[in-house]
């Protein structure tokens, strides 16, 4: 085993990057598509911090660039489980292919 | 060898595997739980990296927040014990072949790309100064983006609250019957 440097953490990021599209793509259930969701931003800010500590040491724009992507994932999250749970009180389902009368 | 990257290596395996059980498993409640340990495993590479500030960030939001919100939406939204219908074996190649093919890619795209350091010496991240540099209006403050985020979350906050509002069906019908109910619940 090697030390680990900043490739293995890129590793560590694209291979959580594409767990979460795979999830994405097979999922049919809202709630399990929004956990995929959030293993994708995970990722993402695995990235940030990666980059931050080896090439930029001396700034930390990739901490704040986390900070605001935690944020947004938080209110991200919460406006969605809202959608899901009026979705299943009208359809009775949070199935994608059962919700094709979303339109007003 | 070190302790440092043996635990490096624990710490990524526990990751990426319970983040793959997280997408596959057919108990949904489990994925949930899965979900919860990949977070968790994410946080300790952080603390690993030594950036404290960022996995405590981590927990709290993530495993204290998001992952609780998730099981609530389960339990009232799904069936106790019921699993997830079974995947079309077509749909789950294909997406798995475009998931692997994505990540050939992007590792081929690194192993061929070589990164330079700045060099220069390096800020701590601590609490202070990213308290400092949050709240500084000048050329490396990022005092615009806090605002702006608090403005999202407020707009996400009422959001919320507008799509989860219950709608009566016959509102005028049902309103003195609304009210008698709600005397009795204590709102």
């Amino acid at each position: 085993m090697i030390e680990p440097g900043l490739y293995h953490l890129l590793f560590i990021s694209t291979a959580l990057f594409f767990i979460g599209v795979y999830g994405f793509f097979t999922r049919r259930n809202l709630v399990t598509m929004l956990m995929s969701v959030e293993l994708i931003l995970n990722s993402v800010n695995l990235n940030f911090i990666a980059f931050n500590k080896y090439l930029w040491p001396d700034r930390l724009d990739g901490v704040f660039f986390t900070i605001f992507i935690i944020a947004i994932a938080a209110a991200e999250a919460a406006v969605a489980i809202a959608i899901i749970i009026n979705l299943y009180r009208s359809h009775r389902s949070i199935d994608v292919e059962n919700t094709e009368g979303m339109k007003f | 060898m070190s302790g440092s990257t043996i635990i490096f290596y624990l710490l990524a395996a526990l990751t990426l595997v319970s983040a793959v059980l997280a997408v596959t498993t057919r108990m949904i409640f489990r994925a949930a739980i899965y979900l919860l340990f990949s977070l968790i495993g994410i946080a300790g590479i952080y603390f690993w990296l030594q950036y404290e500030f960022i996995a405590a960030v981590q927990i709290v939001v993530y495993v204290g927040g998001i992952v609780v919100l998730i099981i609530f939406s389960i339990f009232l939204t799904q069936q106790a014990g019921e699993k997830l219908p079974k995947q079309k074996p077509g749909r789950q190649l294909f997406s798995a072949l475009a998931a692997f093919c994505g990540l050939a890619l992007v590792m081929l795209q690194l192993a061929q790309h070589i990164f330079v350091s700045t060099g220069k010496t390096a800020i701590e991240p601590t609490v202070t100064n990213i308290g400092n540099q949050m709240l500084g209006v000048d050329d490396n403050g990022y005092a615009l983006p806090f605002e702006v985020v608090s403005i999202l979350l407020l707009a996400a906050l009422i959001g919320c609250i507008v799509i989860a509002l219950k709608t009566k069906p016959n509102g005028i019908m049902n309103k003195e019957q609304g009210i008698s109910n709600n005397e009795g619940s204590g709102f």
